[in-house]
C-alpha cells in the first residue's frame, strides 16, 4: 500500500484543487465576523485532522509492536508520530496566525488552545523519553506503552474538556457543537472543498510520515547487514 | 563560494519585490484588464499557492524515488 502510487496522486489531485478553489468559492457572509478569513478552514482545520490521524497510525503500530515486537512496528510509530507532530505544530502556528486577527491576540488562553497545546507538549515528551534511553529494545518497549498513554490523552485534551467549556472557538456554547467547525457557519460549497481538503492534507501526512519510515527502514537494514 | 552565491540570490531576488512594489506605487488605480487581475489580484495569490504546493509534491516526488531506488539496490545486494 505505502508504495502504490494512486493515493499520492489523488492527495496531488485534491490539494490542487482546494489551494485553488479555496479562495474562489464562495464564502457566507456571517455578520462581518470572519469575512475571508474563514476560508482557513480549507487549511488550518485540516493540520488537525491530519494530526489526528497519524497520531492514531502510530499508535496502531505501537499497540502491534507490544503484542509482537517488531523493529519496523516500532519505527512506524514513532516516524508517524513525529510527521503527526509536525502537523500539530503547524496547525497550533496558524490558529495563532488567525486567532491574532479574530480574537485579537495570538494566544488567548482559550480551553481549545490549551488543551491543544498540553496534547502537543505531551507527545513533545514521547521524543524526549526515547532520547534518553540507549537500549534499543527497552526504548521500543517503554516508548510504546508511552505512546498508548499520550494517545488516551487525546481524547480528554482536545475532544472531551473542550467541549465542556465555554470557548472562542465555534461550539464553544458550553457542551453543544463541535470544537473545530460551526455546522452553521459551513455551507454546502464550502463542504465541496473542506472534505477534499481534510482527505488531501491527511495522504500528504500520511506521504511524508511513509517516506520517513522507508528509509528508517533502509537505514536499519543497512547497518545489520553491513 | 557555493555559500556566498547563495546569500547573492537571496539579496538579488528580495531586491526584485521592492522593484515590484515601486511598480506597484506606480500604477495605484488601474482597472482589472484580465481574470489575473480581477477581484483586487486574488488570483495572483492563488497561483502563488499553486506553484507552492506543486513544487512541494514535484519535491516528494523526487524523495520517493530515491527512496525507491535506495531499496531496489538493496535487495539486489542481498
Amino acid at each position: 500500500m505505502i508504495r502504490q502510487s494512486w493515493w499520492k496522486l489523488l492527495s496531488f489531485v485534491l490539494l490542487m484543487y482546494v489551494c485553488s478553489m479555496g479562495f474562489i468559492v464562495k464564502v457566507p457572509l456571517l455578520d462581518g465576523r470572519l469575512q475571508q478569513s474563514v476560508r482557513n478552514l480549507f487549511f488550518h482545520v485540516p493540520m488537525w485532522i491530519c494530526m489526528m490521524t497519524l497520531f492514531s497510525v502510530s499508535v496502531y503500530y505501537a499497540v502491534r509492536f507490544l503484542r509482537n515486537p517488531q523493529t519496523n512496528y516500532d519505527l512506524y510509530s514513532v516516524e508517524f508520530a513525529r510527521t503527526g507532530l509536525l502537523f500539530g505544530f503547524l496547525g497550533i502556528t496558524t490558529g495563532a496566525i488567525w486567532a491574532n486577527y479574530q480574537w485579537g491576540e495570538p494566544w488567548s488562553g482559550d480551553p481549545k488552545q490549551n488543551g491543544a497545546a498540553i496534547a502537543l507538549l505531551i507527545y513533545f515528551a514521547y521524543f524526549v523519553l526515547r532520547g534518553s534511553m540507549n537500549d534499543t529494545d527497552k526504548r521500543s518497549r517503554i516508548s510504546a506503552v508511552y505512546n498508548v498513554f499520550a494517545y488516551c490523552m487525546l481524547f480528554p485534551t482536545i475532544w472531551i474538556l473542550p467541549r465542556l467549556t465555554e470557548s472562542l472557538h465555534p461550539g464553544g456554547r458550553g457542551s453543544e457543537g463541535n470544537p473545530g467547525l460551526n455546522p452553521d457557519d459551513t455551507t454546502a460549497a464550502m463542504k465541496t472543498v473542506m472534505i477534499p481538503a481534510f482527505i488531501g492534507w491527511t495522504l500528504l501526512g500520511i506521504w511524508i510520515a511513509s517516506l520517513r519510515v522507508r528509509l528508517r527502514i533502509y537505514q536499519e537494514n543497512k547497518t545489520s547487514n553491513g | 563560494m557555493d555559500k556566498l552565491k547563495r546569500i547573492g540570490f537571496v539579496i538579488a531576488f528580495s531586491l526584485l519585490q521592492v522593484f515590484a512594489f515601486a511598480q506597484e506605487m506606480n500604477t495605484t488605480k488601474e482597472d482589472p484588464t484580465d481574470f489575473m487581475r480581477s477581484n483586487g489580484k486574488l488570483y495572483v495569490v492563488v497561483a502563488v499557492i499553486v506553484t507552492i504546493v506543486a513544487g512541494l509534491f514535484i519535491y516528494l516526488l523526487n524523495l520517493d524515488r530515491k527512496i525507491s531506488r535506495l531499496e531496489k539496490d538493496m535487495k539486489q545486494k542481498a
